[in-house]
């Protein structure tokens, strides 16, 4: 039985199991002539949950260990020298054929022999795993539904109970996201320190070259891995687009809030917000395509000699991007600013403009501070229009009408094409990749602590 | 609640109140007048035709239920209603016979002129210094530093807040309790010496002792300023009000001497809203 077939058959059951616990309720509150604790839904959906819930945490630990216990008695029936003979990865390969000729899956080379004759030994395992968890879950099944409706009585508190399975299958749905992050950082942290095993800390944050020649040439040949020039660039990138986005981003922002009426709102809100939407590979072309000859033509004419893929290009397109992220959080905070404080610096005779300079912005600070940060981190954060814009030069240099190189665009590198996981070229990624998550998670709390704090002033 | 009003009210204030007489003494002393004004918010109408004039030094009390559109005429004494777009202002209103709608009119000085406490305290979010010298600041009132320092301390001074935070002008304002900040507000409008002080509904957000250095304050200003409140309390209009005008579902009812609003009303619907039986 497929494990999809089993999954519907068992929804199925727990469908039914819900209608025998409803009717079960009812025919007890017309028997005793009570009024139950919980209305009928509830028994139905607690007698469904006692029906379902056993048999599929049995079912999930059981895809979990059968295949691994499978493999094991495989790997006991299999002749000892041929066992002896095999490094743990050449046997976890063929495990895997096995597995692949016992799924009837064609494998390279069609098997040998003895591939053969595990994968025979491997099936039957199988299908006597399959017969055995079909017939437990089952049982399972069935008790748990047996016991439910034997136990519904006008005290059992079943409304109770089920709420308590809703708020913890809620918990639950949150753990994955934080699980997720956790596992993320943890995968990323034992990487990276596997990288610092081939290059000191201290060479790695300190270096001011970036040189990582290829992994082909030798364990001798390193290369040096100075992350200096990649955060040099990402800074200065982001520089760039935060002087573009800042000043835009909060003027649009005062005008949407205070000035626009509002059917010119409701229009250009939305519009602006779709430079949001706009995917940032297509902000990448734009930039190498429009933007950089532009400014190179504009730099020919003021006779400052500007790269076509610079960091100047790379960055003022960037900035173009985060202007809705300034403006529309900005917006919302203004708008926050309560009208009392207004109308308090406007009873005084205040012009509009000077309530909004001396009232409203410094209200508003805090908040909009916040939003900087987070536009700030997005920056820091961004790939595809670096990748495509900035020249990929990881040079520590000052001039922004050079080509540069970001963190983001080396990580992109240095994971493509061929790739060696146990070679520093490609670990250093995880080094990378670290380095600008502490960097934009110390960002981001910064400017949730800033926004909250803002927050409560007025709530 | 008639009664009560009436015990409430100080001796004083039958004095000052002596109606007929003040009315007809002050008629070169109109403060503003408001001929035939009507205010449209959208498509409703919220005040149908009012006709009142304020006289130099008086405090005049707007009392009448909720949606009478009290607050709203109050409003447009200093042109505080421009700041809502569906908000028309019809008719006319004279500060010192000039119309305050006129197109040249500079509604920045205007509300120099009549400034306005509202309902609840808004403090900006700045020291309590900063708070005072906002408004004298904006207007260039002092030269100095020293001159503002000095306009700063009488105006905490006559708002009697001075005593309480003298030693802490540099805390924000938003830290004082709520019958400070409120005092702060009426300080801060003190501040740019306005004519006459609009107040919406002062102490409504502040409990009775707050309210009774408020009520106080009010009664010390009158002898400086011009002062129009509107008031859910009508114990207050009558403690602290030369003149009370009844407002009803847009329309100014009666305006009369607060003495008389509370004992002898001419119209029964006053006389029913005073004595508790609507509103």
């Amino acid at each position: 039985m497929s494990n999809l077939a089993l999954i519907a058959t068992l929804l199925l059951i727990m469908a039914l199991a819900y209608h025998l616990g409803l009717t079960r309720s009812r025919a007890v509150a017309a028997e005793h002539d009570v009024r139950m604790h919980s209305r009928p839904g509830y028994y139905g959906a607690l007698v469904a949950l006692w029906c379902g819930l056993p048999a599929l945490t049995l079912f999930l630990l059981w895809s979990f260990l059968a295949p691994q216990l499978i493999d094991m008695l495989v790997t006991q029936q299999l002749p000892i020298d041929l066992v002896a003979g095999m490094s743990d990865r050449e046997l976890a390969t063929f495990l895997r054929r096995v597995t692949a000729l016992a799924n009837e899956r064609s494998v390279s080379g069609g098997g040998t022999p003895e591939e053969l004759a595990a994968a025979a030994h491997m099936a039957r395992l199988q299908t006597f795993e399959n017969l055995s968890l079909v017939a437990l879950m089952a049982v399972c099944a069935v008790t748990g539904l047996v016991f439910a409706r034997r136990n519904i009585s006008p005290q059992w508190r079943a409304r109770n109970q089920v709420e308590r399975v809703i708020t913890i299958a809620l918990a639950a749905s949150s753990a994955v996201a934080i699980f997720t992050t956790v596992g993320i950082v943890l995968s990323m942290l034992g990487e990276a320190l596997k990288f610092f095993s081939f290059i000191s800390p201290a060479e790695f944050f300190l270096g001011t070259t970036w040189n990582p020649r290829f992994s082909t040439s030798g364990t001798d040949a390193q290369g040096e891995f100075g992350l200096l020039p990649l955060l040099w660039g990402t800074m200065m990138v982001s520089a760039i687009a935060l002087l573009i986005a800042i000043p835009v981003g909060l003027m649009t922002a005062i005008y949407m809030a205070e000035y626009a009426p509002s059917w010119l709102r409701n229009v250009a809100k939305p519009i602006i917000e779709i430079l949001a939407g706009i995917p940032t590979i297509v902000y990448g072309f734009f930039a190498l395509i429009v933007i950089g000859p532009f400014l190179s033509s504009v730099g020919d004419l003021v006779g400052i000699n500007i790269r076509t893929t610079s960091a100047l290009t790379a960055g003022l397109v960037m900035g173009i991007m985060i202007i809705p992220f300034v403006s529309s959080l900005s917006d919302d905070i203004i708008t926050q600013v309560p009208k009392s404080l207004r109308d308090g610096a406007l009873g005084l005779g205040a012009t509009k403009s000077e309530t909004i300079r001396q009232v409203v912005l410094p209200a508003a600070l805090p908040g909009i501070v916040g939003a900087f940060l987070l536009a700030a981190s997005r920056a820091i954060g961004e790939t595809m229009i670096v990748v495509l814009a900035a020249g990929n030069n990881p040079v520590l240099h000052a001039n922004p009408f050079e080509a540069i190189s970001t963190i983001t665009v080396t990580i992109v590198n240095q994971l493509t094409g061929d790739m060696d996981f146990a070679s520093p070229q490609s670990l250093v990624a995880f080094a990378l990749g670290l380095t600008l998550f502490v960097i934009t998670l110390g960002l981001n709390v910064i400017a949730l602590v800033i926004v909250r704090k803002y927050r409560q002033q007025y709530e | 609640m008639n009664t009560s009003a009436k015990t409430n009210m100080p001796s004083s204030m039958v004095s000052v109140g002596g109606g007929e007489s003040r009315t007809s003494k002050a008629t070169n002393n109109v403060k503003m007048r408001a001929k035939d004004v009507k205010v449209f918010y959208g498509d409703t109408q919220a005040i149908n035709g009012i006709d009142i004039d304020i006289y130099e030094n008086e405090v005049l009390a707007f009392i009448g239920p909720s949606g009478c559109g009290k607050s709203t005429f109050l409003r447009c004494l200093n042109r505080m209603n421009d700041t809502i777009d569906i908000c028309r202002v019809e008719g006319e209103i004279t500060l010192d016979q000039k119309d305050i709608y006129a197109p040249d009119r500079d509604v920045v000085l205007l509300r120099a002129q009549v400034g306005i406490v509202f309902q609840k305290p808004n403090p900006f979010p700045k020291s309590i210094y900063e708070n005072i010298a906002y408004g004298p600041r904006l207007h260039g009132l002092a030269k100095r530093k020293a001159e503002l320092d000095d306009i700063v301390e009488s105006s905490l001074r006559r708002a009697g807040l001075w005593e309480e935070v003298k030693d802490r002008l540099d805390q924000p304002g938003t830290g004082l309790s709520g019958g400070q900040q409120q005092r702060l507000c009426i300080a801060r409008t003190i501040a740019v010496s306005p004519d006459i002080i609009l107040m919406d509904e002062p102490c409504s957000a502040l409990d009775p002792i707050a309210t009774g250095k408020v009520e106080q304050l009010i009664d010390e200003l009158s002898e400086s300023y011009t002062i129009v409140m509107v008031t859910h309390n009508m114990q207050q209009a009558a403690r602290v009000a030369d003149r009370t005008a009844f407002f009803h579902m847009g329309d100014l009812i009666e305006v009369d001497s607060t003495d008389t609003i509370f004992t002898n009303p001419q119209n029964q619907r006053t006389h029913d809203y005073i004595t508790g039986r609507y509103g």
